[in-house]
């Protein structure tokens, strides 16, 4: 039994979940509470990366404790390279959210900063978890929090959005609940290397790697389970919106790269040319959608569709290349669409609209929030430099090695990218200033600007110098391929990485 | 003077691959950085310093260009290509890439091109852009433009040649629609990003394709490597890398863009949009020449489209009236004839081309500007005429770059062109030779009628406006344009000349393709034909536009009517393009709005009204097997979403 910094990174959020029941409902406190515990977290995930080894490709800082030992479940978390570089990510973008969030949340903020504590947790608990049942409860958890922040804090249809979110991720959850059981039944263990080490034949290789892939799919989500992400995105308050998009989105890819790869090899082979057909269905229909779209926010969710339909291509690529890259566009595509999404929120708390038409010109009125936009834009249409880039170009190159079809046609991605991306700006911040709401419009304030530039730094440091970042994701990546690339996995029950 | 043609398979040692860290080669990487930091301290300083932040910006693209110089004497004395290296860029997997430059005398020439004219137009725009209110905003994005050029052509990989090649898109983009307040320039910015966008996908892909042949897109690793290519690989790399060329340097179909973007500031137009960012295609097929050699019918699209562009570009130019959009047509043609010396072979000719058009359109740009300042921002030719007596250094300054571009012995303009047709005939190329002659004389006859509306007869404007010569400021460059346009023709006097020399270890060896002469035409004739072509179109013009009844106006033009109709309308490429991506595309990208919200976001909705009898169905699924359990979960989860969602709307 152990205990360390991945432990404490899950509980300081948590913990100051419970203080704030217990303190006044003070809006002075409750942001001191919130931002405390979520930089606490940071801190915790840090030494995490300090302590990690990065030339080690399995899971390490192995943390275990007793849960439910009659059914052989325990509470195990460990990391590897791409949860690690998850968890940065989240505990990263929190205590920016709930910054950006103070300014605009006015409803019982107390509550709105505890769901978000809780929300951080569970999603560190998907990240880190090794043991089946552990990850099946905290995936299931984060629906929780944030079905109330949609539900509670979001826009005029929110109560429609958030049962459409609750409902589909929900279904895909409960069946993949059903593969775990299965693969419990087999092994009569949760434990992750035990089952990763399980031999399985190929039918029920198919059978299960279906129920996972539709709970992860309908995460990511990949085309044709996207709809409710237009939904959620518009109607959540922005922090749900920026916490969606750049980190509650990347438990379905984590998912597909931890689980769906890696425990069902003869099937992810097999599944591999149709996923990586969808994925490219998803990057080019999710921009065609998006180029249509009359309201900002449905517009970005759309983006994410296709942004998320990279990281599926790189994922099922099955090359390092790819699919390590696959990994830094997770990161990516959480950095730039959460800005996006941030942004969207400082100008909808001006103005109380998303309608593209309704803009006109800003640059001229707003040029410090244009030139933000511009830039995110930039990221997020890959341009060389930043880090979109970077994320993009590597699945492209490395997916045309395994399929070059995919790889060429994934690569129109990059126009409509542009397209939409600059037509947007062009409708909003361009062209003629006028009506009396875009005169008035006010530029970014010291905290909104203070909230995105730590992003901004990420984009354009993973932009110049990504080596770090794939340094550390390409170890575990390898190694997830090269059981997908073995015929047939090895068997040795108990496996050699036992936590205990 | 001697017009001495080489022995084309004359050996030429390769250069030797030198790393270098120390010497003027090792602070190369100061060259694209300095512009970069002046970018970030014009952007921060702004408020702080003013007007005098332009300063900065200026001092920027001059160390640049010392620097550039310093290079240039190292490489001039100890001939090499350096390798100067700087750090991991990517590395993911087998695929890896590295920020360190590759300084070769096809560099050097980019280099020095790309400085000097940089920092004279940075000196121009000084006066030019005074009073703008966003005048050091302008300066910060000529800095950014600067070092995005510079990382083009100091990359020494495709993916940082890429990366400068995306960035000076990004300047291209802000410096478009410097002036977004106008809906119609913020509007050709897009187009120019998005047009290039479309041939960065081709360009892309021949990156993912050189990279499964070659394993790297390092220029040390590819270049040697080309000769292992087969014929279709090498094919299809060099249409790609067409692909990709074609956009930037504004070649058919893809030349859309370049003529909409003189929405920008005029110095910008001289820079970015004539001198050096258009030119970039051309940099990058000379760069690859190893890997063109490899696949003659390749370069022999090149030379097709080259000349096409040629010749829509000139075509086109005749009917247009703005003093702007003639010289942005002038461009398309005239980058033409570089893709024709890339496609017949004559690589250090289109680079010798690339230079001498450097000059000259980078001064008709800076004369443009100069005119349209006296002018009150005016710009249709027709409303000019007789501006000669009243901006002297403008008007003289600019009749040595019309004569250059018209390819009048012994401006610049005429060695360069001269040798890119000689080339084509010599290599085989007739038709694209006469083609070519042909273009010559369309490029002097509407250079000549640029020339003529504007500086001679009498004056077609109203009293109000009342022109005066620009500052010195803006002179000054001019007069160093004007030297350089005169002179230039130096670097490469005779066929075979220095520049043609000192760039051979730079570029592919053609010896082995074998080409052989058209006919018989001796070389004194084919340049006797180069001078006539140029004299004709002069003297058209002449009779036209100069002893001509000016007061005719338009009715004096030589094609009227329905020629003209198509001509004005640039042959309806761009009427073509909106209809097939606006409208058509547009009718798709509908569609699929309505597939999405109808069919795949309706069937999870009306499921909801189908679930009951759903439900009697999947209630007798009790199998006993897993599988058929999985299927049921999943059809009543579904059943359930939709049923919900159902009462909830």
């Amino acid at each position: 039994m152990s205990i360390g910094p991945i432990t404490l990174t899950l509980a300081l959020p948590l913990l100051g979940a419970l203080v704030l029941a217990f303190v006044a409902d003070d809006p002075r406190v409750v942001r001191i509470v919130g931002l405390a515990a979520s930089v606490a977290a940071f801190v915790a995930s840090l030494v995490l990366l300090v302590d990690f080894d990065v030339a080690n490709s399995s899971m390490q800082l192995h943390e275990t404790m007793s849960w439910i030992p009659a059914i052989g479940a325990s509470f195990s978390l460990a990391v590897d390279g791409v949860s690690l570089v998850l968890i940065l990510l989240t505990t990263f973008l929190v205590p920016l959210i709930l910054v950006a969030s103070y300014g605009s949340v006015t409803v019982s903020l107390k509550g709105y900063v505890a769901a978000f504590l809780a929300l951080e947790t569970a999603v560190l608990g998907v990240f880190a978890a090794t043991d089946l049942l552990l990850f099946a409860v905290f995936f299931e958890f984060t629906l929780v929090p944030m079905y109330f922040i949609i539900g509670i804090w979001g826009g005029a249809n929110r109560r429609y959005a958030a049962v459409k979110f609750f409902l589909y991720t929900t279904l895909g959850g409960l069946l993949m609940l059903v593969g775990i059981l299965y693969l419990y039944s087999q092994t009569g263990t949760f434990d992750y290397e035990a089952i990763r080490a399980l031999e399985l034949g190929t039918t029920e290789q198919h059978w299960l790697f279906a129920a996972f892939l539709l709970a992860f799919a309908i995460k990511v989500p990949i085309f044709p389970v996207h709809t409710w992400l237009p939904d959620a995105h518009t109607e959540a308050p922005t922090g749900g919106s920026v916490f969606l998009a750049a980190v509650l989105l990347k438990m379905g890819t984590f998912g597909l790269l931890r689980y769906a790869l890696p425990l069902f090899p003869d099937a992810t082979r097999a599944w591999a040319p149709w996923l990586l057909g969808i994925a490219v269905i998803g990057i080019l229909y999710g921009s065609l959608v998006a180029l249509m779209q009359s309201d900002i926010k449905r517009l970005i969710a759309y983006s994410s569709v296709a942004h998320m339909g990279f990281v599926v291509l790189g994922t099922f690529a099955l090359n390092t290349t790819a699919t390590t890259a696959s990994v830094v566009q997770m990161i990516n595509h959480g950095l730039s669409t959460g800005a996006l999404f941030l942004l969207i929120g400082f100008l909808y708390e001006r103005r109380h609209t998303r309608q593209i038409a309704a803009f006109g010109g800003l640059a001229k009125r707003v040029p410090v929030m244009a030139g933000f936009w511009l830039l995110v834009s930039m990221s997020s249409l890959a341009l060389p430099g930043l880090n979109g880039f970077v994320g993009e170009f590597p699945i492209l190159l490395g997916t045309f090695q395994t399929a070059p079809w995919a790889g060429v046609l994934a690569a129109f991605g990059a126009v409509l990218a542009a397209l939409y991306l600059l037509w947007a700006y062009q409708r909003m911040f361009h062209g003629p200033l006028v009506g009396a709401d875009n005169e008035h419009t006010t530029d970014l304030k010291p905290r909104e600007i203070g909230v995105l530039v730590p992003i901004v730094v990420l984009i354009v440091a993973i932009g110049l110098y990504p080596k770090p970042l794939f340094d550390l994701v390409e170890p575990s990546v390898e190694r997830v391929l090269t059981e997908v690339g073995v015929d047939a996995p090895a068997v040795e029950p108990a496996a050699a990485q036992t936590d205990q | 003077m001697t017009f001495l043609l080489a022995a084309e398979d004359l050996a030429v040692t390769p250069n030797e691959v030198v790393e270098a860290t120390s010497g003027l080669v090792g602070l190369a990487w100061l060259i694209p950085v300095v512009p970069l930091v002046g970018f970030l301290l014009v952007l921060a300083l702004t408020k702080t310093l003013r007007e005098s932040a332009a300063f900065i910006a200026v001092g920027a693209a001059a160390i640049s260009f010392l620097l550039s110089v310093g290079v240039a004497t190292q490489i001039l004395g100890d001939p090499a290509t350096y390798i100067r290296p700087i750090g991991t860029f990517i590395q993911a997997g087998e695929f890896s890439v590295a920020w360190d430059l590759y300084i070769d005398q096809l560099t050097t020439v980019m280099l020095l091109v790309v400085t000097g004219v940089g920092l004279l137009v940075h000196v121009y725009s000084l006066g030019y852009m005074h009073g703008d209110a966003r005048y050091e905003r302008f300066f910060a994005y000529l800095n950014l433009f600067l070092f995005s050029m510079l990382v083009l052509v100091l990359g020494s990989d495709l993916v940082t040649l890429f990366v400068g090649w995306e960035l000076v898109g990004l300047s291209s983009y802000l410096l478009i629609g410097f002036w977004f307040e106008k809906a119609e320039y913020a509007s050709a910015a897009k187009k120019a990003f998005i047009t290039n966008r479309v041939g960065d996908v081709s360009f892309m892909v021949a990156m993912f394709l050189a990279f499964s042949v070659f394993g790297s897109l390092a220029f040390t690793d590819v270049l040697p490597a080309a000769g292992e290519l087969s014929s279709g690989v090498a094919l299809a790399l060099v249409l790609l890398l067409l692909g990709g060329a074609a956009a930037k340097s504004a070649q058919i179909p893809l030349f859309v863009w370049l003529p909409d973007a003189m929405a920008g500031p005029t110095p910008v137009s001289a820079l970015i949009h004539a001198a050096t960012m258009v030119t970039a295609g051309v940099y990058l097929t000379v760069r690859m020449s190893p890997v063109l050699v490899q696949s003659v019918p390749g370069m022999e699209v090149i030379a097709w489209i080259g000349i096409g562009t040629v010749l829509l570009g000139a075509l086109i130019a005749l009917r247009q009236d703005d003093i702007k959009k003639i010289l942005a047509y002038s461009t398309v043609s005239q980058l033409g004839y570089m893709f024709v010396g890339v496609g017949v072979g004559a690589f250090r000719e289109g680079i010798f081309h690339l230079v001498t058009h450097a000059f000259f359109k980078g001064l008709l740009f800076l004369a443009a500007g100069s005119v349209m300042h006296a002018m009150a921002n005016r710009s249709d030719a027709w409303g000019m005429g007789g501006l000669r007596k009243a901006m002297p250094i403008t008007f003289w300054t600019s009749a040595i770059g019309w004569l250059a571009i018209s390819g009048v012995f012994p401006f610049a303009g005429f060695f360069s062109k001269d040798q890119i047709l000689t080339e084509a005939y010599n290599h085989g190329y007739f038709a694209i030779w006469l083609l070519g002659l042909l273009g010559a004389v369309l490029t002097a006859f509407y250079m000549s009628r640029w020339f003529f509306l504007i500086f001679l007869g009498e004056r077609r404007f109203a009293d109000d406006v009342h022109p005066h010569e620009s500052p010195a400021s803006m002179t000054a460059p001019l007069i160093v344009l004007a030297a350089l346009s005169l002179f230039g023709g130096l670097l490469n006097f005779e066929h075979s000349g220095w520049l043609y020399t000192f760039l051979a270890p730079a570029v592919a060896d053609i010896g082995p393709i074998g080409y052989e002469a058209a006919g018989g035409i001796p070389l004194f004739g084919l340049i006797g034909a180069a001078v006539v072509a140029g004299l004709l179109g002069i003297g058209l013009a002449y009779l036209t536009y100069v002893r001509g009844d000016l007061s005719r106006g338009r009715m004096l033009e030589p094609i009227r009517g329905v020629p003209a109709e198509v001509l004005e309308r640039k042959f309806y490429v761009d009427d073509l393009y909106s209809l097939v991506f606006t409208r058509i595309g547009g009718r798709f990208a509908g569609a699929m709005v309505w597939v999405d919200t109808r069919i795949v976001d309706g069937l999870v909705n009306g499921a909801g009204a189908a679930s009951l009898a759903f439900g009697r169905v999947t209630r007798r699924a009790q199998t006993g097997l897993v599988r058929g359990y999985v299927a049921s979960f999943l059809l009543g989860a579904l059943v359930l979403v939709g049923f919900v969602l159902y009462s909830v709307r």
